[in-house]
């Protein structure tokens, strides 16, 4: 429980103005882009997924008229799949302020409760949307003249790593987590892809965004997570990627975009592998979204999405160290 | 909070129904185990790419030798809680090899060796109250007090100015210290140290 001094505000008074300008500054972008403001329920049957998420739930809390008491609603980790199935109603590009709740996240840069700017463009492309994402930021900074930069992720690995990302085996990339001196790289039991994401968060981040906006885009396919896949080309080097990209900024990741899957079997197939990857983890058991499925069969028109942190952008935008600068009331003052 | 969780733990723990703390329950202060020696968190960060795994990147400093080290944790991994807690006792004696102190309320008695005790040695003296951390049971370390009073056994006498600043002088304590006094301060006389600094504080009329 929070102590009796807790009750006042954590961020300064200037830094609550700073966010309401902002708000109001991101809603005026999309007036004038002509992307609509929607609002999608924050509560709901389904959750996440994606085994490196942990969704919160209601549980045991009769909302619904009738629900058996031991139904559980989760509290959305993003607004993704009920955005699309609007997408899919035809609702033309959308965009959407809201707050999402993801478990076990806290830290100097991690909130569990945090609010999401989440938006979609029907028929763009990832390179299309990136470069909208630096114009909103561009404007919610009043920093219009920011550079942007983008940046493949195998090449990322392969200029500061001397590795491919894509073919490199699990030794190669301990070997690598050794040489930079992560701590306990020479005993931690990790698969694939948490050795790429432990270099990524260890050695690569903080490069990025540095004298500009980074795009770190063209993942690989592993972590393609909700992107479609960019089949291989003829060259050797023209690999399949991923159609994600991540914005950092001065060393922080600030969104994540994708070139929108709109296959529902390839869908499917993922939220399948996703369970079953909670189930060989030991994870909660997470009822994947049907209504997307048939919202994706119905026919979602081909998209792109991205989503972004705004306590994180108004972090950059005062200068704050910690995320409990820019929020009114942190998760032990709740 | 953290002290009522623990002293919970501790009186469920023993060799068959260890304790363990989830990465997400790492903060400044708690103690855990690591390759058998008691640590205690001095710093917890949370790492997350943007999709993907998270890590805790933390610095733990281990309460048996004081070292500090970094570690990397993939979170959602457990670690071992240690049974470290911290307890106020009373300085009894030392019988020549090791002190001797009592829990004020309980009565119980435990001895500390020359290794728990360390510096408070230099400080204590019978009857002070300590700060004793105990692990398992045992004591691991002992903090003096914040501030002591003791006896100055043997100092120079002060040549000439009154002044309390300046260089001072030595002065051999009761319990065997050396501190630094100023001038005018004389043998038999009670001063008040500060034991974080080892620096005298002012002079004392009484205990």
């Amino acid at each position: 429980m929070p102590a009796r001094d807790d009750w006042s505000a954590c961020a300064a008074p200037p830094v609550l103005s700073a966010r309401a300008e902002m708000l109001a500054r991101i809603r005026a972008f999309f007036a004038a882009a002509g992307v609509m403001e929607v609002e999608t329920p924050i509560l709901s049957h389904a959750g996440a997924t994606d085994p490196a998420l942990a969704s919160l739930d209601v549980a045991a809390t009769p909302v619904e008229a009738g629900a058996p008491p031991d139904r559980r609603l989760y509290l959305q980790t993003s607004p993704e799949f009920p955005m699309k199935r609007l997408l899919a109603s035809g609702s033309g590009p959308i965009y959407q302020i809201c707050k999402v709740f993801r478990g076990g996240e806290r830290g100097r840069r991690h909130h569990p409760e945090f609010t999401l700017l989440e938006w979609y463009r029907p028929g763009w492309d990832d390179g299309r949307l990136m470069d909208e994402v630096a114009d909103l930021v561009r404007a919610a900074l009043q920093r219009p003249t920011l550079p942007m930069e983008r940046v493949r992720y195998r090449d990322l690995f392969r200029e500061v790593l001397d590795l491919d990302p894509f073919t490199a085996p699990v030794q190669t990339l301990r070997e690598a987590a050794i040489t930079a001196g992560i701590h306990d790289a020479d005993r931690l039991d990790l698969e694939r892809d948490a050795w790429l994401d432990l270099l990524l968060t260890q050695c690569l981040e903080p490069r990025l965004g540095r004298s500009a906006m980074s795009f770190l885009c063209d993942y690989p396919p592993s972590q393609a997570a909700l992107a479609r896949i960019r089949p291989a080309g003829t060259s050797p080097d023209d690999q399949a990627v991923a159609e994600r990209f991540e914005l950092y900024i001065e060393g922080v990741e600030l969104a994540n975009g994708f070139h929108e899957l709109t296959d529902a079997a390839e869908q499917g197939a993922r939220f399948a592998h996703d369970c079953a990857e909670r189930r060989r983890l030991g994870l909660a058991e997470i009822p994947p979204d049907g209504l997307l499925l048939a919202a994706l069969e119905a026919g979602m028109p081909a998209s792109s999405g991205v989503a972004l942190g705004l306590d994180r952008l108004l972090m950059i935008a005062v200068g704050a160290t910690h995320i409990d600068q820019v929020l009114a009331f942190p998760i032990e003052r709740a | 909070m953290l002290r009522g969780t623990i002293a919970r733990f501790s009186s469920t723990v023993n060799e068959d129904d260890m304790a363990f703390y989830s990465t997400s329950e790492f903060k400044g202060g708690l103690k855990i185990m690591l390759d058998g020696d008691p640590y205690n968190i001095v710093e917890n960060e949370f790492v997350k790419p943007g999709k993907g795994q998270a890590f805790n990147r933390v610095r733990v400093r281990n309460l048996k030798t004081g070292r500090t080290v970094e570690k990397t944790f993939k979170s959602g991994d457990t670690v071992e809680a240690a049974d470290v807690h911290d307890t106020d006792m009373q300085y009894l004696y030392n019988d020549g090899e090791e002190w001797h102190f009592m829990d004020p309320a309980s009565f119980e008695q435990m001895t500390a060796d020359a290794n728990a005790v360390g510096d408070a040695a230099k400080w204590i003296k019978e009857e002070d109250i300590c700060r004793v951390t105990l692990w398992n049971g045992v004591p691991l370390s002992v903090d003096a007090p914040n501030f002591v009073v003791l006896a100055i056994t043997e100092t120079d006498p002060g040549l000439k100015g009154d002044t309390s600043g300046g260089g001072g002088k030595p002065a051999i304590l009761e319990t065997g210290a050396v501190v630094r006094v100023p001038l005018f301060v004389q043998s038999g006389e009670l001063v008040k140290v500060d034991t974080r600094t080892g620096e005298y504080v002012s002079r004392a009329k009484e205990a």
